[in-house]
């Protein structure tokens, strides 16, 4: 294992032994990933077998240590891809490059790849105009750190995705304990300029407020609209126009950015529902049965389905029969995977397993851990629905209709646990 | 190409290689040998003989050869000062380089070089940048000031650059701004005296206006700077927050806790009746609970504030509690918060959903957290009565798993059911023995056998349970021991014909072969006890216990107060104050909420927090004297009972205490007959608490001066045992209509202390210091001064149990220091408190008889006459007399400083010198501590 490089630059060696020692080697299970050895705290996220440490002997702000450390990781991920041993080793420079860029004295910097990218490259620094130099900085420290001037494309186009994660957590007899869906819309700009963007999307609170003055309207638009929880957003976006008028404006960066994040709670379309059913048979043998079933229009197809069902550990031979799929238990995971490639809406489906179990004289029962689920659907689960994207760029002569505009849901699973 | 190989050389003659191949005329060749250099150093190889080589290479315009090398600079520089001195040249030059990058990139370079020859040089050219046409190269010389001070603070106030940077603040560029703003921040806290960051309403509307516009790292700095200022009324606080709101929809977490942390600050200024109050109560919950969907460390930091948050303002998250719900896959550091935050959130609406789940969590695989959520079962059965029943039952299930750590975390919980509800589960103590063999942890152990000692009236084997615990007495841990000790004590006082051998093998183990200073005293005072009057000692042993508290584990409040200040940083997620884990002078200045202002205080409700005073929405955490007292003669298992961990530790030492002084003489005499003064001791029991015997016998002669009502004896109110050194006695007076708390400070520790002033928590009647607590010179140890504390009773009202309960706080050059102290009722007794004789006839019959509350006042030798003027010096009124079959009815009236009326009725035989006591209220509540007030006056 590799420890970061950039801690044995900002600190002393031995913090990096302590922190070797202590952390990394240390027998347990890491507890915390905040540790305080010596008076001296350690900060550490893990990418793969990298791990990542800052080290501080004040009190700062650890929400903005931990955010800083992903930020390095996405913008390390920007420059060559995976983090990983062999790939740090070989950009090593490239990283004291960056850090010393992005980070100084401690203080986090600059941080949007786009922004850095026009000044530190793999082959460092290009040679440059004075113009060029005096934009740079000027951008790089700017009102719009994150967009630089003169962008041009011949064929302006964005592209919108909606990826929802849907989390359900749902008692063995179908009570939903708690349902979630955690959501992002991922925007792929290719457009010339400065271009002001205006999102909108069917809001409950901005439909209703808009439903005030044409009354007919709310009827039908009342029932489609979503309550968001709460969303957050890129820096790019307005935030004071948000929150006082709800409208999410903004100037976009180049290339693909997320430019927000939801959550609801409300109302949410769960697109399968998991029937669990474990029998104990003697001391010796299982019986397991499950049913899902899809719940979404006939017409749309879910994919990529994998149910997992856990086996206890001294689980010694397993019997499967499935109508769909397939199914295969896997010893070394301690569960019986079965795979759907596809699966339309209102449809079910159903998986018996015997499992045999050698006896044990282990006094503490098996935990049942839930059963878990992943597919991939068409549709935003929170009921999301894009209403518009305007683009508005006054200095060039293209308008909002000669954009070309893609949007796409995708609904995946995230947590999608059922307790058996 | 790749770096890796430059990893990989490890051949002899290295450096000799790398020396030739950096004086190398090749641009190429040179920076490959730079970057092996730096890649020998990464990887901790001694490379500082190359110095004078790789500084050669220093004058480039490779900008790319150019960062190598001040890297290397950086590192190397302060083991080679003079070869350092080599570079300034460059560096002086680069600082004119048309390049902005460039002038940024030598000013950031030199800042790092922690050298102080270099150090004067870098003044001229930092200055120079610091006004650069550049923001690029503005924003990085601002940085550039606070190396320097790291560096020489003296050097940067001498030249005035500390002056500069404020100027910066008002910077056309949102980047240079936030940069100044961190900086100055940073300087500001290794100097907590000087004005730096003079806030004021201009500057504060610069900060919000760049707030809008700088990059995510820029909004942080300049939050948490906008944290640390104290807006001068509530509406300049209501308009800072609405600008801060929007914050709290931003991606970037770090940005997300400092907007709350400021909201959270300055929500403290609002009235709580404002409707924009409740709008941002509102606001605020969402974005916390977004958080939590973050990657685990930062769901991490948010879970530690987000449970300071839930204490200083539990009406945020209320509805959110499934949220806190534990995922299958989280990491054990977030399973762990959230079973916490679950337990502060548990309430009557919400209790099944949390009990289903704290059951499944204890199949978990986790040992840590399967004890903690067996733990929170049972919290959850104190906390919220209704649902003890199930709490209950489900413990008794898990017990029946028979994991051994399950059993014993179970039994532990149930032991602090058994307080709370007492008499209400004991069916289920014979599931509990059954399990007695497995338990090998001494908590789970010490339970036991408080359970066994306080029912062993309805445990058959009582006896031979605590029996088979004695045979490896000395092998058990100091709290096993001191609860056996007390359960053998309970089961012979309750079961005294059977048990009479075991409690001499229990007492004589515990005072003749153990070394345990606490256990032998124990062990002493119940041998005495039983010796002299084994009435009461039942009455002191088997006395009832005051009642547990619900919240347990809470913050100490104004830590919790200071805490809030530090959201988002590492003492929030330590829940430690930053002088706990930063060394140095730095970061220690407390930092407090600020207090409301004067013109919300006047719309306050009762409920609300009166300034700076811990929050009234805080459970008391203050333990109260009858808690010391009980845990003395009853428990000695941990913190159930209430508060701070710190004051939990202290309680056992504490109570012994309580009796220490005076019985030194007492044990001193050790042949064990009955000295004369020993039957005082149970007496002494029941009196307030003491400093010493003496004390005792001062009650008799301290007699209420005529002027006056009558005053106590002072008694000892924080030993100095809990207070480092601090001890404070003292007692309660009123004279001439004006209330007053008579103190006595002594410094028992070894050094000085100074700063001292005081508080008090919300009370009944309002009671709160007319003045500041004024001690003139600073306390020398040993020395001890007496102060009059004028009182007055305006303070914010809180109702109090027992009504007359005053939690104090005090504050020392130390730390600060809590207890809590009944005041006698009659200090409270007005002048004007005589009623018209009509007056006095209609009020007694407008108040219900059930109002009308009858006490025996025994053993008062006085007759009327005398009776009634002791009882007027104190400002109980006789209004009418009557004789009826030879006795004297006293009419009498007082008048309470809230304004409540109390009418009596005083009935006394002549020859009789038992008293019948008959008291009307409106507020019946009082009735009792009435009594009490006339017990003392009569008989003092």
């Amino acid at each position: 294992m590799l420890s970061s490089l950039y801690a044995s630059f900002s600190l002393r060696r031995n913090a990096v032994d302590a922190f070797r020692v202590n952390v990394i080697h240390a027998r347990q299970q890491v507890r915390s990933p905040v540790t305080n050895i010596a008076r001296t705290s350690f900060f550490h996220v893990k990418r793969s077998n990298i791990w990542l440490a800052a080290v501080t002997k004040q009190n700062v702000n650890a929400a903005m240590v931990f955010e800083f450390l992903y930020k390095m990781c996405d913008v390390m991920a920007a420059y060559f891809g995976k983090i990983s041993e062999e790939n740090i080793k070989n950009n090593f420079v490239l990283i004291y490059e960056l850090l010393d860029e992005i980070l100084d004295f401690g203080y986090p910097q600059n941080s949007e790849t786009g922004a850095l990218k026009t000044f530190i490259t793999q082959q460092g620094i290009k040679s440059q105009t004075k113009e060029e130099q005096s934009q740079i900085t000027s951008q790089v420290t700017g009102q719009i750190g994150w967009r630089r001037e003169g962008i041009k494309y011949r064929r302006n186009e964005l592209f919108l995705d909606v990826l929802e994660s849907v989390n359900l957590l749902m008692s063995p007899q179908g009570q939903v304990l708690s349902a979630h869906v955690s959501g992002r819309v991922v925007m792929k700009s290719y457009l010339s300029g400065m271009p002001e963007c205006k999102f909108g999307m069917n809001d409950k609170i901005v439909i209703e407020k808009q439903g005030k003055g044409t009354a007919d309207e709310t009827g039908k638009s009342g029932k489609q609209s979503i309550a968001i929880d709460d969303c957050t957003f890129h820096q790019c976006v307005r935030l004071s126009k948000f929150d006082s008028e709800r409208s999410i404006s903004f100037i976009p960066p180049d290339g693909e950015f997320e430019l927000m994040r939801y959550r609801t709670t409300k109302d949410i379309i769960l697109p399968f529902r998991v029937i669990p059913l474990v029998r104990e048979v003697g001391r010796t043998k299982l019986e397991v049965k499950v049913v899902i079933k899809s719940n979404f229009k006939p017409s749309l197809l879910a994919q990529k389905i994998e149910v997992r069902i856990p086996t206890p550990l001294n689980t010694s031979g397993v019997q499967v029969i499935c109508m769909k799929g397939k199914a295969k238990y896997k010893a070394s995971e301690n569960a019986i995977v079965w795979k759907i490639k596809r699966m339309a809406g209102m449809k079910e489906s159903q998986i018996s397993a015997e499992i045999e179990l050698l006896p044990t004289n282990d006094k503490k029962k098996w935990a049942r851990p839930p059963i878990s689920m992943n597919f991939e659907v068409p549709f935003a689960p929170s009921g999301l629905k894009v209403r518009y994207l305007k683009v508005f760029e006054p200095k060039l002569n293209y308008s909002d209709h000669d954009v070309i505009k893609w949007v796409r849901y995708i609904g995946r699973s995230g947590i999608y646990e059922t307790r058996c | 190409m790749t770096d890796s190989k430059y990893f990989t050389t490890t051949k002899k003659g290295e450096i000799f290689e790398l020396k030739a191949e950096l004086n190398s005329d090749k641009k190429e060749k040179k920076k490959e040998a730079v970057k092996k250099v730096i890649a020998s150093m990464t990887v901790g190889k001694d490379v500082s003989a190359l110095f004078p080589d790789v500084v050669n290479c220093m004058q480039t315009d490779n900008l790319e050869l150019k960062k190598l090398v001040y890297l290397y600079l950086m590192n190397y520089a302060k083991s080679q000062p003079d070869m350092a001195i080599m570079a300034v040249n460059t560096f002086v030059k680069d600082c004119e380089d048309p390049n902005p990058l460039i002038r940024a990139l030598a000013v950031r370079t030199m800042g790092c070089i922690r050298v102080d020859k270099i150090t004067e040089y870098l003044c001229e050219p930092l200055r120079k940048c610091l006004k650069d046409e550049d923001p690029y190269v503005r924003k990085t010389a601002a940085v550039c000031v606070a190396k320097l001070h790291d560096i020489n603070a003296q050097l940067v106030e001498d030249q005035g650059f500390l002056d500069t940077l404020k100027d910066l603040i008002s910077d056309s560029n949102p980047m240079v701004v936030a940069n100044a703003v961190a900086a100055l921040s940073e300087i500001a806290e290794s100097h907590p005296s000087s004005n730096l960051l003079d806030l004021n309403p201009q500057s504060i509307n610069k900060l919000l206006t760049a707030l809008n516009e700088c990059t995510e790292w820029g909004q942080i700095f300049i939050l948490d700077c906008l944290a640390n200022y104290m807006p001068k009324d509530d509406r300049e606080a209501q308009s800072i927050c609405e600008r801060v709101t929007p914050r709290l929809s931003h991606a970037n977490s770090a940005v997300v806790l400092s907007a709350v942390k400021v909201l959270m600050k300055f929500m403290e200024m609002l009235s709580k009746d404002l409707d924009y109050y409740g709008t941002l109560l509102k606001k605020l919950a969402p974005p916390l609970v977004t958080l939590l969907s973050a990657e685990p460390e930062l769901q991490y930091v948010a879970l530690r504030n987000i449970n300071l948050i839930v204490q200083k303002r539990p009406e945020i998250l209320k509805h959110e509690m499934k949220v806190f719900f534990v995922k299958y896959n989280d990491p054990i550091y977030v399973k762990l918060e959230k079973l916490d935050i679950m337990i502060r959130l548990a309430s009557q609406a919400n209790i099944a959903q949390v009990l289903a789940e704290l059951k499944e969590y204890a199949t978990e695989v986790d040992v840590d957290f399967v004890r903690k959520a067996v733990r929170a079962i049972g919290r959850c059965a104190i906390k919220v009565e209704q649902s003890a029943e199930r709490c209950v039952s489900t413990l008794l299930d898990l017990i029946q798993t028979k994991v051994n750590y399950v059993v014993q975390e179970a039994i532990v919980v149930i032991k602090d059911i058994f307080r709370k509800y007492p008499n209400k589960y004991e069916s289920v103590i014979a599931t509990l023995c059954e399990n007695l063999d497995s338990l090998d942890e001494p908590e789970a152990r010490a339970a036991m056998i408080w359970i066994v000692g306080e029912y062993a009236e309805r445990i058959d084997n009582a006896d031979e349970l605590l029996e088979s615990f004695l045979e490896g007495f000395h092998d058990e841990s100091t709290q096993v021991q001191l609860q056996l000790l007390t359960a053998i004590v309970k089961l012979f006082l309750k079961k005294p014909t059977e048990t009479q051998e075991l409690v001499q093998q229990v007492l004589s183990l515990a005072t003749q072969d153990s070394d345990n200073p606490d256990l032998r005293d124990r062990g002493y005072i119940y041998w005495r006890l039983l010796s002299t009057d084994p009435v009461a000692a039942k009455e002191v042993v088997l006395a009832e216990k005051p009642l547990i508290s619900e919240e347990t584990d809470l913050i100490e409040p104004t830590l919790l107060d200071e805490l809030i200040c530090y959201i988002g940083t590492l003492a929030s997620v330590y829940h430690k104050p930053p002088s706990a884990f930063v060394e140095g002078g730095r970061g220690v200045v407390h930092k407090s909420l600020p207090p409301r202002t004067a013109s919300s205080e006047s719309t306050e409700s009762p409920e609300t927090a009166p300034a700076g005073a811990p929050s009234g929405d805080q459970p008391d955490v203050i333990p109260a004297q009858g808690d010391l007292l009980g845990d003395l003669l009853n428990l000695d298992l941990g913190p159930p009972v209430s508060g701070p961990p710190l004051a939990a530790s202290s309680i056992q030492m504490g109570a012994v205490d309580l009796l220490g002084g005076g019985l030194d003489s007492l044990i001193g005499d050790t042949n064990f007959g009955v000295p004369p003064a020993a039957a005082a001791a149970p007496a002494r029991l029941g009196a307030p608490i003491s400093s010493g015997l003496s004390d005792l016998f001062d009650l008799t002669s301290g007699v209420g001066t005529l002027s006056g009502s009558y005053v106590a004896p002072k008694a000892v109110w924080l030993p100095a045992m809990k207070a480092k050194g601090l001890e404070i006695s003292g007692t309660f007076t009123r004279q001439v209509g004006s209330i007053s708390m008579d103190l006595q400070l002594t410094n028992k520790a070894l050094q000085v202390m100074t700063d001292f002033a005081i508080q008090f928590n919300r009370n009944s009647f309002g009671l709160a210091p007319a003045a500041p607590l004024q001690v003139h010179a600073p306390l020398s140890p040993n020395q001890t001064v007496e102060i009059s504390l004028p009182l007055n009773t305006v303070g914010s009202v809180m109702k109090m149990e027992p009504l007359n309960n005053l939690q104090v706080a005090v504050k020392n050059n130390i730390d600060v220091f809590y207890f809590s102290t009944l005041y006698p009722l009659h200090v409270l007794f007005v002048e004007d408190g005589k009623m018209d004789r009509q007056m006095f006839l209609a009020t007694w019959k407008d108040i219900p008889n059930e109002n009308e509350a009858q006490f025996q006042i025994r053993d008062c030798p006085l007759n009327t006459e005398a009776a009634s003027g002791k009882l007027q010096s104190s400002n109980i009124f006789t209004i009418a007399k009557r004789n009826v079959e030879g006795q004297d009815m006293l009419y009498q009236s007082l008048k309470l400083t809230n304004g409540i009326w109390v009418l009596a009725e005083l009935r006394i035989q002549p020859g009789n010198p038992s008293f019948m006591l008959s008291l009307k209220c409106r507020a019946p509540e009082v009735s009792q501590h009435v009594y009490q007030a006339y017990e003392t006056i009569l008989k003092n």
